[in-house]
């Protein structure tokens, strides 16, 4: 049993109202000294809903313009991929589990994971992957497919996974990765012709935990736009903030972490390593928004082939239209804001999600749903 | 022969149940209605107007800091009854209990309910018992059903209007933390005791001061939030209530940053919300206060106004405005 006692330190050090007042107070001075108001990508889903959570766009309100990035990894699934899980649960002798968040994301045809598991097709949320090994073992009877996805925060889980299914010589479970890389997305908003107008980046947290702030050094130079990697906390991304007002003060354009608590420069060596093992990068996959983007996800290594669903479940899916009416593919680009879209909170709702980004606890139009208060309501 | 455990045939409706009974519940429960063992309790017909309820109670675990499933069996239709303005006469218990159930435990939670019904006035006047076999319910559920007096009539939870303050009378989710506390995948030491308490005492006073009441409920499942909105739904408003103003113990708010609750949507088991015109708000926080379950009572906020889009808002510590989430989704199962 852990104590809770520690915890009480987190809520001092990271969400005191004093504390933040203070900082509120700096960065709006600093940025007044600058002249003019600025434009932040935050890159990170999760730092999304703490900005709308407690009003962080609200406290620097006239002063920062919070533009909304891709980082939400249920959200850029792209819809075929989406329609592969769903057409491979439909056969009688797949069982599929996935995390949680991917259960109600809508495919083509506006099934999800839950209406077909209603409809008794073998469908199972899990919270690990290693969760995936006890299911294997509970149907024996049954080809238990994985379908993994997130950024390299959960792609190491996803490695242990393969190792472990490999090693114990586990004949009824494979791996579908849908494994997707930061930096490539990031690297190839900035370049794209329709892209917001953002002056400075905050990193995202959990991915650097793992990659290190290193990777983002190419992207910095490349595109001349400063990066600070941020922790989850209100006082960690006002920190953030401050760190890139000063920066544009100083005229510097630099790498820099907030989170050092959880990330270095290097990152972490171990999952590194086995992600190289487990992994290969491949030639490009579909994004969400984006379309194809070379060499932006992982594939899993000939080595591994005989885990690897995708090769032994070869299934052809056509790629069909999005909803035309749902903004997703634009919010996740920063382009548009959730409050844009015609549907939003009238007919797509977390109850009724027609979206990724309403589905996910990362997206932002659920952010916005749960926190904002629009002017329409007051 | 000392029986220790319930047996299958303790419910078979002969000599066992009868010794069941004998022994057992009218030994904790037993008063000249109940003790005749008919088939329905004969009441008195009291002319008033009654308020009639009734509430299943399988919270897992049995026992837990502060309370068991026998105590909030009780407290909790007491409650009930209380928040819609009446005074609580009498209950009926139903029992379903699985086979191979401790009797040790089972007199533990007997000797409960029995405490809590004297400590309130009420009487148990109708019971049932059913045993089930083992792995068919978890241990035991019980049901109450509970008759009182109306004695302040009108409470509804659709006569919210604009300007309306919110007294909250206690601080807020204690009974959810500790029953999360020990769930499996959580299992954390918490220094927490569950606020399951009846509230009859606490509110009495308000009845007889005749001071204008519009509405007032328990914030049981779901929590502060869930309340907040159902309010705001059955009368078209839209709340505003202050973080600042609500009371959380650090423990509990510990455990939200922990594992990522928020407070709001915790259970109370012994809390009530109050809503009622600005000009009697502070004679009413004045009797609350004076009880002993009431000391940490608040104003927390107020009715902003009529709308369409009802709405409950929170002013968060730093100034700033939001939506306060209503409970929804990843219900917890089994808390009361
Ligand atoms: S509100 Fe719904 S439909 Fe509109 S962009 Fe968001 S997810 Fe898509």
């Amino acid at each position: 049993m852990k104590s809770l006692n520690s915890l009480n330190l987190i809520w001092n050090n990271f969400k005191d109202p004093q504390r933040v007042k203070f900082l509120v107070k700096l960065i709006k001075k600093e940025i007044e000294s600058l002249g003019k108001s600025l434009n932040l990508m935050e890159f990170c889903g999760g730092h999304t809903h703490v900005i709308l959570k407690y009003g962080i766009d609200e406290l620097l309100k006239d002063y920062v313009n919070f533009v909304h990035g891709p980082g939400c990894p249920v959200c850029v699934i792209a819809l075929e991929r989406v329609d592969l899980a769903l057409e491979l649960a439909k056969k009688p002798e797949i069982l599929l589990c996935s995390y949680g968040d991917l259960m109600r994301v809508p495919g083509s045809k506006g099934h999800t994971l839950v209406s077909l598991r209603a409809e008794g097709y073998s469908i199972k949320a899990v919270s690990s992957s290693l969760e995936t090994l006890k299911v294997a073992k509970e149907f024996p009877e049954k080809k238990i497919i994985f379908f993994a996805i997130g950024f390299e925060t959960t792609a190491p889980h996803t490695a242990v996974l393969i190792k472990e299914a490999y090693k114990n010589k586990i004949d009824n479970l494979f791996v579908i990765s849908n494994h997707i890389l930061a930096v490539k997305v990031l690297d190839f908003l900035l370049k794209s012709e329709k892209k917001p107008f953002v002056e400075a980046i905050i990193g995202p947290g959990h991915v650097s935990t793992i990659t290190g702030s290193k990777i983002y050094e190419s992207i910095v130079k490349e595109h001349n736009i400063p990066i600070v990697i941020s922790g989850f906390e209100p006082l960690d991304l006002l920190q953030a903030i401050y760190l890139i007002v000063k920066q544009k003060r100083e005229n510097r354009c630099e790498v820099e972490v907030q989170y050092t608590r959880s990330v270095t420069k290097e990152g972490n060596p171990k999952a590194q390593a086995l992600l190289e093992e487990v992994f290969i990068i491949r030639d490009r996959f579909p994004w969400r928004g984006f379309g194809d983007i070379p060499f932006s996800a992982y594939g899993i290594n000939s080595k591994y082939e005989i885990l690897d669903a995708e090769k032994r479940f070869p299934l052809d899916i056509s790629k069909l239209e999005e909803n035309p009416h749902c903004l997703c593919a634009k919010v996740i680009k920063g382009i548009k804001k959730p409050t844009d879209c015609k549907l939003f909170k009238k007919i797509c709702t977390p109850q009724n999600p027609l979206g990724p980004c309403m589905v996910s606890s990362e997206g932002a139009c659920l952010a916005y749903f749960k926190y904002k208060v629009g002017n329409l309501y007051v | 022969m000392k029986v220790e455990k319930i047996l299958l045939s303790h419910g078979g409706g002969g000599e066992e149940t009868l010794a069941l009974i004998k022994n057992f519940f009218l030994k904790y429960f037993d008063n000249p209605i109940l003790g005749n063992l008919e088939d329905s309790a004969i009441i008195l017909n009291s002319f008033s107007k009654l308020a009639f309820t009734i509430d299943g109670f399988t919270v897992k675990p049995i026992f837990f800091k502060g309370g068991n499933i026998g105590k909030i069996a009780v407290t909790g239709t007491i409650n009930d009854l209380v928040v819609m303005g009446a005074k609580p006469l009498y209950l009926t218990v139903g029992f379903i209990i699985e086979e191979g159930f401790k009797i040790g435990d089972l007199e533990v939670i007997l000797q409960t309910m029995k405490e809590e019904a004297i400590k309130n006035g009420v009487t148990i006047v109708a019971g049932d018992t059913k045993i089930v076999p083992k792995g068919e319910v978890d241990g035991i559920f019980i049901t109450t059903a509970g008759i009182g007096e109306i004695l302040y009539e009108g409470i509804s939870c659709k006569n919210l209007v604009s300007e309306d303050l919110i007294i909250l009378s206690g601080s807020i989710g204690e009974h959810g933390a500790c029953i999360l506390a020990e769930r499996e995948g959580i299992g954390v030491e918490i220094d927490l005791e569950s606020d399951c308490n009846s509230l009859f005492s606490l509110v009495e006073p308000l009845f007889e001061s005749r001071l204008e009441i519009h509405a007032m409920r328990d914030p049981t499942r779901g929590g502060l939030s869930a309340t907040l909105h159902e309010w705001a739904y059955a009368s078209s408003v839209v709340i505003l209530v202050e973080e600042e103003k609500i009371p959380v113990k650090p423990q509990v708010r510990a455990f939200c940053e922990a594992f990522g609750f928020e407070p709001y949507h915790l259970a109370c088991e012994g809390r009530v919300v109050i809503a009622l015109p600005e000009k009697e708000a502070s004679k009413a926080l004045a009797l609350i206060r004076k009880h002993p379950l009431g000391r940490e009572a608040q104003i927390i906020g107020k009715v902003i106004k009529k709308s369409s889009f009802p709405q409950v808002l929170l002013k968060t510590l730093y100034g700033t405005h939001r939506i306060l989430e209503n409970t929804s989704g990843e219900l917890f199962p089994r808390i009361c």
